[in-house]
């Protein structure tokens, strides 16, 4: 958990930068595009960001979406943790806030935002978390980083770059929200965290 | 949080911020259309009641339900427990059910524990009251309540998350004697930095009670006006501990009412943010008028729906993870 990455000192000492805050932002840009174009435009798109770090990159995409067209788009948070499969393999994870824009999601584009895609899981347990909440017209995954090794048949719609990676390595993401900085940081330390088995 | 949850005390200051600021996601989910979730799939939680209690027992069996959780009623009425069967033998069959966690209230102060550390079952215990002892889920259930009322929201966080309750004053009136309420409430909202006064007549304060970590006095008035609490919590006349009307406890019930009820004068010596409080079930007219309960600072109906939501937040703490340490770390999985 981030209990202990806030421990060390930098659990990136020693990592690869695979992406600057430039690439970040480029890839950013592009999704937001994607977005568009899939979508025909910005109408009923909600982004709903898997928190920690998929609630700043949903709220980075919603302002390109208005750089580029003009509109507001809402955007969210939806917790999955008490639909998680392994909630008996870990300590008892606190739990985050899911706020929703106050018309719901009911008919909506969802836009699920998450900051690497893994297992699949947290997916899955937010398609869950979904279905409880309302009845969206569709559901699209974005993530930041694709590093592969699925253990469910998900993939997503839009990435920001597809990552080969090894189990036996992890995978950080940091933003300047949360972490003073952007970078997408590859170490090859084993990935004990749950961020990495996101 | 430990394994089990016997005393208000068994939880530091950074614990119970994460219980109630985990109780703020459950009632958060609980004003959805469909309020049940997934999370405790498969697990069966006890409760194991000894004592009549109605709302308590229910406001956990929701908790339990809304988790999907199993939930086995056993209750001392209509049980082996009214034909002599000990506290040892029903927690042994109770144990061969598979109880994942027993809630248990007790006639006895000191029944949890003994079930917690006995050996006899391999469960979470979760105190639902013993005896003249502890209540700590609704202490845990009022600090919820006031810091909703007292603690704005702030930042990111709704209804103060995160956030303890240090320098907020609780005036607790009553029977503070016969009340595990008050114990629990003393030694939870202490720990998370509240300034408490017990108002109470002499003949119902506990022996031992200077020890508590807390101001005591005689004197409600005073206790009101000088005071300024943010909130009174009014206890109720444990009438049925008690012999006779007073049961030599106080002269008549129209003494006590005079000079220990909340009524209308009273009510207007309060500061205009103070909000009232009663853990129910309310005496009307006798601690507490009905101007006092019905006015808008009553908090008494509301304390009932937070109840399911604190003990939807300590079921989950205790029962959802592989039962090491609760992290009480903010951040989480992505």
């Amino acid at each position: 958990m981030s209990a202990a990455r806030d421990q060390t000192a930098d659990p990136t000492a020693g990592g690869r930068v695979l992406l600057e805050g430039a690439d970040i932002h480029r890839a950013l840009t592009r999704i937001a595009h994607e977005l568009l174009e899939a979508n025909k435009g910005p109408a009923d798109l909600l982004l709903l960001g898997i928190p920690t770090r998929g609630v700043p990159l949903a709220q980075r995409l919603a302002q390109r979406l208005l750089e580029v067209e003009g509109t507001v788009v809402p955007t969210g948070s939806l917790d999955v943790t008490m639909y998680r499969d392994d909630l008996r393999r870990h300590p008892t994870r606190p739990l985050l806030p899911t706020e929703l824009p106050p018309e719901g999601l009911d008919d909506k584009v969802v836009v699920l935002v998450d900051d690497v895609l893994y297992s699949g899981r947290t997916i899955r347990a937010a398609l869950d978390a979904l279905s409880d909440l309302g009845r969206p017209r569709a559901v699209r995954l974005a993530v930041l980083v694709d590093r592969g090794h699925r253990e469910l048949p998900i993939r997503a719609d839009h990435v920001g770059k597809n990552l080969p990676t090894s189990a036996a390595e992890r995978v950080s993401v940091l933003l300047a929200e949360r972490d003073g900085r952007d970078a997408v940081v590859l170490s090859s330390a084993p990935s004990t965290e749950p961020e990495a088995r996101a | 949080m430990n394994r089990h949850l016997l005393s208000a005390a068994d939880l530091d200051r950074a614990e119970a911020v994460a219980v109630l600021d985990v109780s703020e996601e459950m009632a958060a989910t609980q004003r959805r259309e469909i309020k049940k979730l997934p999370t405790l799939r498969g697990r069966t939680v006890v409760n194991l009641f000894f004592e009549d209690s109605t709302r308590t027992r229910t406001s956990f069996e929701a908790a339990a339900k809304r988790l999907s959780a199993d939930v086995i009623n056993f209750s001392a009425k209509g049980s082996s427990v009214s034909k002599g069967e000990s506290l040892k033998d029903t927690a042994l069959t109770l144990e061969a059910m598979g109880a994942d966690a027993v809630v248990v209230r007790h006639w006895a102060s000191g029944a949890p524990h003994r079930l917690a550390h006995a050996g006899w079952t391999r469960g979470s215990v979760v105190n639902a009251g013993d005896g003249t002892h502890e209540h700590p889920t609704q202490a845990l259930l009022d600090a919820y309540t006031i810091r909703r009322h007292l603690r704005p929201a702030g930042g990111a966080g709704q209804g103060g998350t995160g956030q303890d309750l240090e320098g907020v004053r609780v005036t607790i009136v009553g029977d503070v004697l016969h009340s595990r309420v008050a114990r629990s409430n003393v030694l939870l909202l202490h720990t998370l930095g509240a300034e408490v006064t017990l108002v109470a007549p002499p003949t119902l304060l506990p022996v031992g009670v200077e020890a508590w970590p807390c101001r005591v006095t005689n004197d409600l008035d005073a206790a009101l006006a000088d005071g300024a609490p943010d909130a009174v919590m009014m206890l109720r006349v444990q009438r049925e501990r008690m012999e006779s009307a007073g049961g030599g406890y106080f002269p008549s019930a129209r003494e006590y009412t005079r000079r220990y009820g909340l009524g209308r004068s009273r009510l207007a010596l309060l500061p205009g943010h103070t909000i009232v409080m009663h853990p129910g079930p309310m005496n009307r007219g006798l601690e507490i008028s009905a101007d006092a309960a019905d006015s808008p600072r009553s908090t008494i109906v509301e304390q009932v729906g937070n109840g399911v939501a604190v003990r939807m937040a300590v079921l989950y703490l205790l029962l959802a993870g592989d039962g090491t340490t609760t992290t009480t770390s903010t951040g989480g999985p992505s």
